[in-house]
């Protein structure tokens, strides 16, 4: 009985591949199983090779591993590319369509099924998927019934007819697959899970979900990969709450449109990747200046310039700690799960307004579009600070036509909040330095009061848990330090040191910036070695930690930059060598 | 009562003297206070550049932003509290050289705000750079040898954007500008204004006299129907664009949040932030 299964799902893009990863997906959740998936695509609409890789597993799983146990092929691309992650217990399902060959060096068994030919018999060869997915469950020794919620529930506006037909090719897949395997029926199956309900979802939904549950009621976007699905899950939510989405002319009327907003006292962002971060780069500054609550997310991709709009990086990280002319009071936070993402967006919310600064969600492809099982929400721990808002019945009268002290110098250097209506609130915002009321200024002593006040509003920030830590040990050989979705890699592999003599502690950063130095610190004094994994080519978190916390002797940088998540069997691989190195 | 007098402010304008802006200050002022707005209940949102302080010089809510920017913060601004009246401004290098997009899109937008350009056809504040709106052969210290682009047309361009109220007004006539003004704010959706506002220290050739010489008011043409966007087209095409009034208005176009599928009848706002408990559980479903 398998303690994990590696399935993958591959063809051309446009002919469902998506959706078969789905469908088995939403029946193995629901069984309680914990699921992690990644899918590979390219920027095109159709054609050119997909594929959906998904780790299963009866305990909590965040990474796709290395290998493959079940490789479901539409084509022979599939098994082309991908026949290198299978091993001598693994095996192809191939559609009879395409004449599959297997490579000499492949190591699995492949298995000939006529997929496409079962499909056009029941009516349709879009069906071809279902009798894979039935394919799948004979190896799995899965119950056909499982399959019945899933397609009910896809199917169901189509008619019983339809639900029945693809429940029909699931079937027959099935006993298809069962006649071919003989005594290996049944020979994936996975250690049983503990059936609980919990939820499968892509990070952009935690990040959209958190967004409405902290009281979002705008967006203004610009469609990107990999961020396109936050606007279209607030397109499809915010009706319900009153509130509405523009799909701007471009990026930078999505931040200042949202700045208009904030402005105007309501939740407002904008979701974008690297390229629509760097359009914004003046709006964010405008934000900071003016001390407009500003939230911004930005699911990293493949840079520089349009780079690899669809793969896995990490290398927008110094660009939004630092990017904007001038220097302003900037908040960076990265979370590392689907259950960070969604509690992450809500501290996102609070913070902007109650230091009223620009605050970046930093998501990475990884994150924001492997879909994984996520514990439901807990509505409890939602929680809505809005600072120093102002009620309007508690201004008391402007006398002679002055200005609301907007930009009031105080002992956090957070002045109150009025907002546009109020009825002796008026006051001035501009991009230009200004004084207490608003009115531009270029005096020397308010310059620096301003600037200060500005600055200094970053020390009372209040986030909770800055670093996802499990240090486990007061001496350790190693510490792993990650931001964004490398978590699930770095906990299999602290794992897997430990269980050989290892002493491995974890760190994953959270707040990127104002960045957590004191905790950092005592994490990078308990190491003899500090290894930090990031995908770029730079070692961008490796540097901003050598700038805060130090420790640059002890510092080892692992960096991927070609464009594939780290996998854990590769990583364990990179590191043992350090260690024989001598390095460690 | 509210008067004009009570959207004066403190501050003592940094335009030169005989600017044009000093007249679209008095106007806006003068239109508020006509439509009944109480200050606390306008926002100017404006750009950047000679005109861009304008937010600064009337007792409203003021926003002066990043050059080029002024309708997407506007547009944000009205989302959020639809009972506030906003109005953006810029220059013409604001609205037609770096926020040219934003114009476009605000104009099909259609969402309830009123925009005043300030079209002095020249970069003042950066010392007399050609503008977009610089008529061909126009010499700057950019166009030394005479612009050689051909100037943007704002008004072909709004009645061919999609626009719902069309108008221009001249500094010189603070009377027929405020009345535009003034039907702008009321105007169900995006109200498209420019104004002749002349650059006094580095445009000799616009000047007033040159704008008073060439400029036919619509209220002297015959016949004009302003609800009639072909005619308006051909009439602004056969006057070069120098024509003052309202050049288009449809009364009947519903504006953008009228049309925003669940939009709140009440300004966004006024919402309680916190989801009901049912609502929360009910998102969750959807992932299970």
């Amino acid at each position: 009985m398998l303690q994990q299964l590696s399935w993958k799902v591959g063809g051309q893009q446009g002919e469902g591949i998506e959706s078969t990863g789905e469908i088995f997906s939403m029946a193995m959740n629901r069984l309680g199983y914990f699921l992690y998936g990644y899918r590979h695509f390219s920027s095109r609409i159709k054609g050119g090779h997909t594929n959906n890789k998904i780790c299963v597993r009866p305990t909590q799983v965040r990474t796709i591993p290395d290998d493959l146990d079940i490789l479901v092929a539409f084509d022979q691309e599939t098994i082309d590319v991908n026949y290198k992650e299978l091993t001598e217990n693994s095996i192809i399902l191939a559609d009879a369509k395409f004449s599959p060959i297997a490579p000499d060096d492949c190591k699995a068994p492949m298995y000939i099924v006529p997929f496409t030919e079962i499909a056009a018999e029941l009516g349709t060869s879009l069906m071809k998927n279902m009798v894979a997915i039935g394919a799948t469950a004979a190896l799995l020794n899965l119950d056909k019934g499982v399959f019945q919620g899933v397609v009910d529930e896809i199917f169901g506006k189509k008619g019983q007819e339809v639900v029945e037909k693809n429940m029909q090719a699931i079937q027959q897949g099935f006993d298809t697959m069962a006649e071919h395997l003989g005594d290996r029926l049944g020979e994936w199956e996975i250690a049983p899970a503990d059936g609980k309900h919990r939820m499968f979802m892509i990070g952009n939904d935690a990040i959209a979900f958190g967004a409405l549950a902290a009281g979002v009621r705008f967006m203004a976007a610009y469609p990107i990969t990999p961020a396109s699905e936050i606007m279209e899950y607030m397109i499809k939510k915010l009706p319900l709450f009153g509130g509405a989405v523009i799909q701007t002319e471009d990026e930078i009327a999505a931040a200042t449109m949202a700045i208009g907003s904030n402005y105007g006292g309501v939740r407002s962002f904008t979701a974008s990747a690297g390229p629509g971060l760097s359009l914004m780069m003046e709006a964010i500054g405008l934000s900071g200046m003016t001390e407009q609550p500003l939230v911004i997310v930005d699911t990293q991709r493949g840079g520089p310039s349009t780079g690899l709009p669809t793969k896995q990086e990490q290398s927008d990280l110094m660009q939004m700690i630092y990017g904007t002319h001038g220097e302003i009071p900037k908040v960076v936070i990265a979370p590392s799960t689907g259950e960070e993402a969604f509690y992450d967006t809500i501290q996102a919310f609070n913070i902007a307004e109650e230091l009223q600064v620009p605050v970046i969600i930093l998501t990475d492809l990884q994150l924001s579009l492997g879909k994984q099982t996520v514990e439901p929400f807990d509505y409890s721990k939602v929680e809505i600070r809005r600072g120093k808002l102002v009620e309007n019945e508690a201004i008391p009268e402007a006398e002679d036509k002055s200005y609301f002290k907007r930009y009031e110098l105080t002992e956090d250097g957070v002045s109150p909040r009025v907002l546009p209506g109020m009825e002796h609130a008026i006051h001035h915002v501009t991009g230009v330095e200004h004084d207490e009321t608003g009115k531009p200024s270029e005096a020397s002593t308010n310059r620096k009061a301003q600037m200060d006040k500005r600055l200094g509003k970053l020390k009372h920030i209040n986030f909770k848990d800055p670093i996802y830590v499990n240090a486990p040990y007061e001496e350790a050989d190693i510490l792993f330090v990650g931001f964004n979705s490398t978590r699930g890699v770095l906990e299999e592999l602290q794992q897997t040191l430990i269980e050989s003599d290892v002493k491995v502690n974890h760190a994953h950063i959270r707040l990127i910036h104002p960045f957590p130095v004191e905790e950092m610190r005592s994490l990078v004094a308990k190491a003899k070695k500090v290894v930090v994994v990031e995908n770029n080519a730079t070692g961008q978190l490796a540097n901003i930690i050598k700038m805060n916390v130090g420790g640059h002797d002890k510092l080892v940088s692992v960096t991927k930059y070609d464009g594939t998540p780290f996998l854990p069997l590769q990583l364990a691989k990179q590191v043992k060598e350090l260690l024989t190195d001598g390095n460690i | 009562m509210v008067t004009f007098k009570d959207f004066r402010n403190n501050v003592k304008p940094n335009w030169c003297p005989g600017c044009g802006d000093f007249s679209v200050q008095a106007a806006i002022q003068r239109a508020a206070a006509n439509v009944g707005i109480q200050p606390h209940d306008l926002a100017v949102i404006s750009g950047i550049g000679c005109s861009g302080r304008i937010s600064g010089y009337i007792h409203s809510y003021g926003f002066h932003g990043i050059h080029g920017r002024a309708l997407p913060i506007a547009q944000g601004l009205k989302m959020a509290n639809k009972d506030l009246h906003v109005i953006a401004s810029g220059g013409d290098g604001d609205g037609f050289a770096i926020g040219m997009g934003h114009t476009i899109h605000s104009i099909r937008r259609n969402i309830d705000i009123t925009y005043i350009v300030m079209d002095n056809q020249i970069y003042g504040l950066t010392k007399g750079q050609t503008s977009p709106r610089s008529a061909e052969g126009f010499k700057t210290k950019s166009t030394p040898g005479g612009a050689i682009e051909p100037s943007v047309q704002p008004l072909e361009l709004a009645l061919t954007s999609g626009a719902t109220f069309v108008a221009q007004g001249f500094s010189s006539d603070i009377k027929e500008l405020t009345a535009i003004i003034e039907a702008g704010i009321n105007h169900k959706g995006f109200s498209f204004i420019n104004v002749f506002s002349p650059c006094v220290t580095y445009n000799k050739v616009n000047t007033y006299d040159w704008f008073k010489e060439h400029l036919t008011k619509l209220s002297a043409v015959e016949g004009y129907d302003s609800r009639n966007r072909e005619e308006a087209m051909r009439v602004v095409m056969e006057n070069k664009g120098l024509v003052t009034g309202i050049i288009y208005q449809n009364e009947n176009a519903p504006s953008y949040q009228e049309q925003v599928p669940g939009y709140s009848p009440t300004p966004l706002v006024d919402q309680n932030l916190k989801m009901s408990e049912q609502e929360f559980n009910a998102l969750i479903q959807d992932f299970m």
